[in-house]
């Protein structure tokens, strides 16, 4: 990848431009709460033999110690490890700190437990490339969530407002004795949409979600919801469209677009609450 | 549960998620428009200084007529187009049109542009304008 095209990006899954700017000039603790406040960890050398090793920074919060959170230094030998900075934290606890706590499953980037923020931007540890890590790489929890233990979040909130745009089909005609049918060319309207795994990088990425998120229902959830209301199966379009209309839970996106930035399968969440801003439009007409 | 002595930290938002086109322009559309609004009182300024007779108004344009005057006045014209660019961008997303992350960085990097020509261009204008008076 040339430079230029690191400033110039076509898709999701080219990583951040390396030079610039990494991180916005704002100081470390702004608006952060006492209990947040990130402090110097410990080192964990790397072992003696290796001959090629990486650093990674990575967030620890205990919380049974009473401390706050921590920025521990864990030199990763990398002949002994996989390509992926999920290889590296699964080496770093089988190796050096059995206690590092994480998410993980599937190691394919398909069920989204591994969600994290890496150099500054969020996706799965499972397929993002160790080479493609900053020196030392940078590994912190998903952005603005509450932390369970080191980089678990804890996601009931972003849950709860997904369970809120009621993420089920729902109709009003009798049940037909056979399943409901779809037309392909209905079908094709929910590509795009019905892949999201749910890993929460967008909502967690969305700025607007950072400073409202007690209201503003986030990317993810949204997206959902636009999934659900062109569902040509589905009969709750203005009941789905009634519960959006609100000056918080729709219309605090104001298309910063970090969501359709950050999406680890591609996905558009910018493009779909757009969507249904613009139904609620044509539905009033 | 109850034993818990600290409360769960938030992890960090802002102090560490990594500047990108996308969002820098929306900021950038934010911190334009508080400017411009600052910039509607200091035309309100110079309206009334016009009005208020020849002397204000010569001292009005002295002041601006300096050099840090007029690097605030080149600021304030780039502030206005970026946030002309960027207004017009977002009219575009509203009818839902150009969504794809690569229209995003092309759209994006077109406002800054954009900007920066129009600024120049407007200035090269007024720059002849004021020489042939």
């Amino acid at each position: 990848m040339t430079k230029t095209d690191a400033y110039f990006i076509r898709s999701s899954d080219q990583v951040p431009q390396r030079s610039l700017f990494k991180r916005y000039p704002v100081p470390h603790n702004f608006g952060v709460s006492p209990g947040s406040r990130i402090e110097r960890g410990r080192t964990w050398r790397a072992p003696a033999n290796a001959t090629r090793t990486k650093a990674f920074e990575v967030y620890r919060y205990d919380p049974d110690g009473g401390k706050n959170p921590r920025l521990d230094t864990f030199e990763v030998d990398l002949d002994a490890c996989g390509p992926m900075v999920l290889n590296a934290l699964i080496w770093i606890k089988n190796n050096v700190d059995p206690t590092l706590t994480f998410r993980r499953s599937c190691r394919e980037g398909i069920c989204g437990s591994c969600a994290m923020n890496m150099d500054g931007t969020n996706w799965l540890a499972c397929t993002r490339y160790i080479d493609e890590t900053d020196t030392p790489a940078k590994i912190y929890p998903l952005a603005n969530m509450k932390i369970i233990k080191d980089l678990v979040p804890d996601l009931t909130h972003v849950l709860a407002q997904y369970e809120m745009i009621e993420p089920w089909l729902q109709t009003k005609t009798p049940t037909p004795g056979r399943e409901r049918l779809q037309a392909p060319e209905d079908r094709d309207k929910l590509d795009g949409y019905y892949e999201c795994i749910l890993c929460f990088c967008c909502t967690s990425g969305c700025p607007s979600h950072w400073w409202n998120g007690d209201r503003f229902l986030g990317p993810a959830a949204l997206l959902q919801a636009w999934r659900w209301l062109i569902d040509s199966r589905d009969e709750a379009t203005g009941e789905r469209l009634d519960g959006l209309e609100d000056p918080f839970r729709l219309y605090r996106c104001h298309t910063i677009l970090n969501c359709t930035r950050t999406c680890p399968k591609g996905l558009n969440p910018g493009k779909a609450i757009a969507e249904i801003k613009k139904m609620i439009v044509d539905r009033r007409s | 549960m109850g034993s818990r002595k600290h409360e769960r930290p938030l992890s960090p938002n802002i102090q560490i998620y990594r500047p990108q086109l996308t969002s820098v322009l929306s900021i950038a559309n934010r911190i334009t428009g508080v400017v411009l609004t600052g910039c509607g009182f200091i035309l309100v300024i110079w309206l009334v200084a016009a009005a208020s007779g020849p002397d204000a108004y010569s001292q009005f344009q002295r002041i601006v007529g300096s050099w840090p005057g007029l690097l605030l006045l080149l600021a304030a014209t780039f502030a206005f187009f970026l946030h002309l660019c960027g207004g017009i961008r977002h009219l575009i997303w509203d009818s839902v049109r150009a969504f794809e992350l690569k229209q995003i960085y092309a759209s994006g990097w077109t406002v800054v542009a954009a900007s920066l020509v129009l600024t120049l261009l407007s200035w090269v204008v007024g720059m002849i304008i004021a020489g042939q008076n």
